[in-house]
């Protein structure tokens, strides 16, 4: 173990060692001392273009116009590579910390991106409908602990998503913001209208979360201008605070790239991999690197064929990443099949989302994934206990 | 014992009837009246109230219909008649650019600021609350689109066919250069169609998802091809060129279908009525579109609507005078929009103002920054409307307005904090996020503050209309207030607590 680690485990030990609510975490069953932060890509990231496949000749006959040159890629492997605005990530990559999981998607893929995000948010199958949030169900069976300032926090975004109907969750934008603004909340009680009601379990929330989020932490990172910068900043604040939080969702939209691809989705990009360099450098300063998951996810992939707009059309399967002190880093699922395109010219899946869901319940939470997810998703072996 | 039952069933059911019978013929009352108002516009004035108080219900809806406007009575800003010309921002400096980026900026606020000042001025808010029902119906972004001009084309269409008919206004908005540029119908060419518009279209605006399959999309978007724009001005171009002129399969009909041909097939689905008369009911009566009575409404009415060949009247009349639309469990059961509660609080109030652009960017803030829908669904609405960042914003909002009380002392309390939550927010969250704002420059800042100096409310004036404490709660809440009220709370400080009831946020 190098200095730099050893005292990074060791900030991470004295943080866990002052904060009483990680104690109780333990004690619930379902080991909350470990934060999980998800990254939405909203409106279908192209993962085509995110972890390119240069060394498929398929690639280049789909993509005459938009297809990234072998030498413009940063190389991860002798077949993939980042899209070069994602160079920032590379020392991530190369320090082991950092897994790709390819081909991630579901059986009967549904090309809405409405219907689909509420199919990942849900965790349901492509014909099933469900009410609450995956991370709502899993903290209905597995009680987040009471001295935590809430089950899960929606950074910078209104929609409540993978934490809808958790019955304590808080959408914010800027800690200091909401604590100013806390004093307008009041606690109230229950009411049979389900608007009222829904109103009144959001000023509790209010009141419980203004009353755990105590004291502003002076991070050295320096978070990248802009919303995605912001939230980083706001999710890497929500992180260092004493009383705990369970799961963090952040969003970065404009993925719905149909026409004139090209630059905006390179823009995409570099915003991702600053605000995740941002995010790691952040964690690591709090001591919380070695306990966090992030992980992205979006609606879908998009069309491996460009349309005559310069863009891509919707997709099915698409790489997400998963990253933290105790990710083992590397490839996985399966490099998209390019020659093995359905009937609307689309990907294969190889690795169902859910999996990706229950190596978060049962790996790194330690909760069953079956009560939350219905079905039994083995999860991939992609974290060191 | 069985006849008995029978009997018994038979005097109940007339009973009902007479009962339903009275209800119909019953006359509105101020709260109904403030029901009917509130739910098809904005939160009314007294001196509204006072015209719908004593009528029927068929002459409050009929009414209501009758004064509706097509056209927007605040002139829009002078720059709306300049013909566009693309810019060529590639040859463009650096300077150029930004210069551009300004431009562009200040008119989306120019565009805001004209039509939440009709808004909040409209003799017709049922005008306004309808265009805003379709923009967020079909849904074009200014962030994407860029061309203001545009934008405010779209918006003059949405109010010119408010009310008038579904299937004329689903044609002009598919030709419609916003929407084209918003669903990349000018780019979609045969060969390698764009399935953007093709699939919203059946998505959002027309049928609703589970209706169609995915070759039905790569179909009609073959069909799509060749409807285009002029480069320079962004006005209506066919370019037969580019038109896939092939025989196309959409929902089992066949044939060399053009984008007219697909979407008269999407109206002839009895889908379209439903999805869109759901979506009305929503708005107007109940997000509960589960429960048996609404959904046999809701499917009577839709039956109605397509019979009228999409008349627009006939679906809203269908649910104003529906029995569920008064009935006591689908009052106060909806959450007012941003828009609702800001143009509502001021119309209600009687609030002053110069410049309405505080009230845009209070709009903004709390969630719906017009002209800038967050995606092609628009704003999802009801309960999503209220987090615990928008409820905190929107309570700030009116603890500001409550400041600027010119009865209040020392006044003077509208100094601009500037940047936070309500009245002169210039912070952006992802979903509410101000396009432009940070590119207003300090010119932008000194504006909008000047405009929040301007506000004023007048507690003393707006309270002499009440004599009892419980018209004052009945005018403000259209429920009972979800916190008990202390005994002793009058005059301002009881408006205070009124509107700073979780209450208040319903319709």
């Amino acid at each position: 173990m190098d200095r730099r680690n050893f005292l990074q485990v060791a900030g991470g030990a004295g943080v866990l060692a002052a904060s009483p609510a990680w104690g109780q975490g333990a004690q619930s069953g379902a080991d909350f001392g470990n934060l999980l932060v998800l990254v939405e890509l909203k409106g279908a990231n192209d993962g085509l273009n995110m972890v390119v496949p240069f060394a498929d000749a398929t690639y280049y006959s789909l993509r005459p116009r938009l297809a990234l040159k072998r030498e413009e890629v940063a190389q991860l492997s002798e077949r993939a590579g980042f899209h070069p605005a994602l160079a920032p990530l590379s020392p991530l990559w190369k320090s082991g910390q950092f897994a790709i999981i390819e081909g991630v998607g579901y059986p009967s893929p549904n090309l809405s991106h409405f219907r689909s995000i509420e199919i990942w948010d849900t965790a349901s199958d492509a014909n099933q409908y469900l009410h609450d949030g995956w991370l709502a169900r899993a903290f209905a069976a597995n009680p987040v602990p009471r001295g935590f300032l809430a089950d899960g926090v929606v950074v910078g975004s209104n929609d409540m998503g993978p934490i809808e109907n958790s019955p304590r969750s808080v959408a914010l934008v800027n800690t200091d913001q909401f604590l100013r603004q806390a004093k307008f909340a009041e606690r109230g009680g229950f009411a049979k209208n389900p608007a009222l009601n829904h109103i009144l379990q959001v000023e509790n929330n209010i009141v419980e979360a203004a009353a755990g989020l105590n004291g502003h932490f002076d991070f050295k990172t320096q978070f990248p201008p802009g919303p995605f910068g912001n939230q980083v900043r706001t999710a890497a604040q929500v992180a260092a605070n004493k009383s705990g939080v369970a799961a963090l969702r952040l969003s970065l939209g404009g993925f719905d790239t149909h026409q004139n691809q090209q630059g905006t989705h390179a823009n995409l990009m570099k915003t991702l991999a600053e605000g995740l360099v941002a995010m790691q450098s952040a964690l690591q300063e709090i001591g919380r690197w070695n306990n966090t998951l992030v992980m992205t996810y979006s609606e879908f992939g998009r069309r491996p064929r460009e349309n005559q707009s310069g863009g891509t059309d919707h997709g099915t399967a698409a790489p997400q990443f998963v990253m933290g002190g105790r990710v083992k880093g590397g490839f996985y699922g399966q490099a998209p099949q390019l020659a093995r395109l359905d009937g609307n010219g689309n990907l294969p899946y190889a690795v169902d989302f859910r999996d990706l869901y229950a190596t978060v319940l049962q790996r790194w939470w330690g909760m069953s994934s079956k009560d939350v997810l219905g079905t039994r998703f083995a999860g991939l072996d992609l974290v060191r206990t | 014992m069985r006849s008995l039952k029978l009997f018994a069933g038979a005097w109940l059911g007339l009973f009902c009837l007479i009962l339903q019978g009275v209800a119909h013929a019953a006359l509105l009352g101020a709260e109904d009246a403030r029901h009917l108002l509130t739910r098809t516009g904005f939160a009314p004035s007294e001196a509204e109230v006072r015209q719908y108080t004593g009528l029927s219900r068929e002459q409050a809806v009929e009414r209501l219909l009758r004064g509706m406007r097509t056209e927007a009575q605040t002139p829009p800003p002078a720059w709306v008649k300049e013909e566009f010309e693309r810019p060529r921002v590639k040859e463009m400096s650096q300077d150029e650019r930004k210069a551009y980026q300004r431009l562009l900026a200040e008119r989306g606020f120019d565009l805001r600021d004209w039509w939440m000042s009709e808004m909040l001025t409209t003799s017709s808010p049922l005008t306004e609350h309808m265009t805003l029902f379709w923009h967020n119906h079909f849904v074009s972004s200014l962030q994407k689109v860029r061309v203001p001009q545009a934008m405010y084309r779209q918006n003059v269409l949405l109010r010119h066919y408010a009310l008038g008919n579904f299937a004329e206004m689903l044609h002009a908005v598919a030709k419609d250069p916003a929407m084209m540029i918003y669903l990349d119908s000018q780019t979609n060419r045969k060969g390698a169609p764009n399935e953007n518009f093709a699939r919203e279209v059946m998505e959002l605006f027309t049928m609703g998802e589970g209706h169609y399959s995915e070759q039905d999309i790569k179909e009609a978007a073959r069909a799509y091809t060749g409807w285009s724009l002029e480069p320079r001005t962004v006005d209506f171009k066919w370019r037969p060129f580019f038109h896939d002129d092939g025989v196309k399969t959409v929902l089992g009909k066949s044939g060399n279908f053009d984008g007219d041909a697909v979407l008269d097939i999407l109206l002839a689905q009895p889908a379209t009525a439903e999805f869109v008369v759901k979506k009305m009911w929503m708005e107007f009566v109940s997000a509960d579109t589960d429960n048996p009575a609404n959904r046999a409404e809701i499917r009577r009415i839709a039956a109605q609507f397509r019979n009228s060949r999409y008349e627009i009247k006939v679906a809203l009349a269908g649910i104003l005078n529906s029995p569920r639309f008064w009935a006591p469990e689908n009052r106060a059961v909806l959450v007012k929009s941003p828009v609702e509660l800001v143009v509502g609080t001021v119309r209600e109030l009687g609030v002053g103002y110069g410049d309405p652009l505080p009230f845009v960017y209070a709009t903004a803030s709390l969630g719906q920054n017009l002209l800038a829908p967050p995606n092609v669904r628009g704003w999802p609405g009801g309960d999503v409307w209220i987090n615990s960042t928008t409820l905190l914003g929107r309570k700030q909002f009116i603890e500001r307005l409550m400041r600027v009380d010119v009865m209040r002392e020392p006044a003077g309390a509208m100094q601009p904090v500037a940047s936070e939550g309500g009245m002169e927010s210039m912070k952006s969250n992802e979903s509410g996020k101000i396009q432009g704002a940070g590119r207003m420059g300090q010119e932008g800042r000194q504006r909008l503050m000047r405009a929040a100096a301007g506000i004023q409310f007048d507690s003393h004036k707006y309270l002499a209309q009440f004599s009892r404490p419980e018209q004052l709660t009945a005018a403000l809440l259209p429920g009972r207030p979800a916190n008990p009220l202390a005994d002793d709370l009058a005059g301002p400080a009881l408006l205070k607590t009124l509107m700073l009831d979780p209450m208040y946020q319903l319709k």
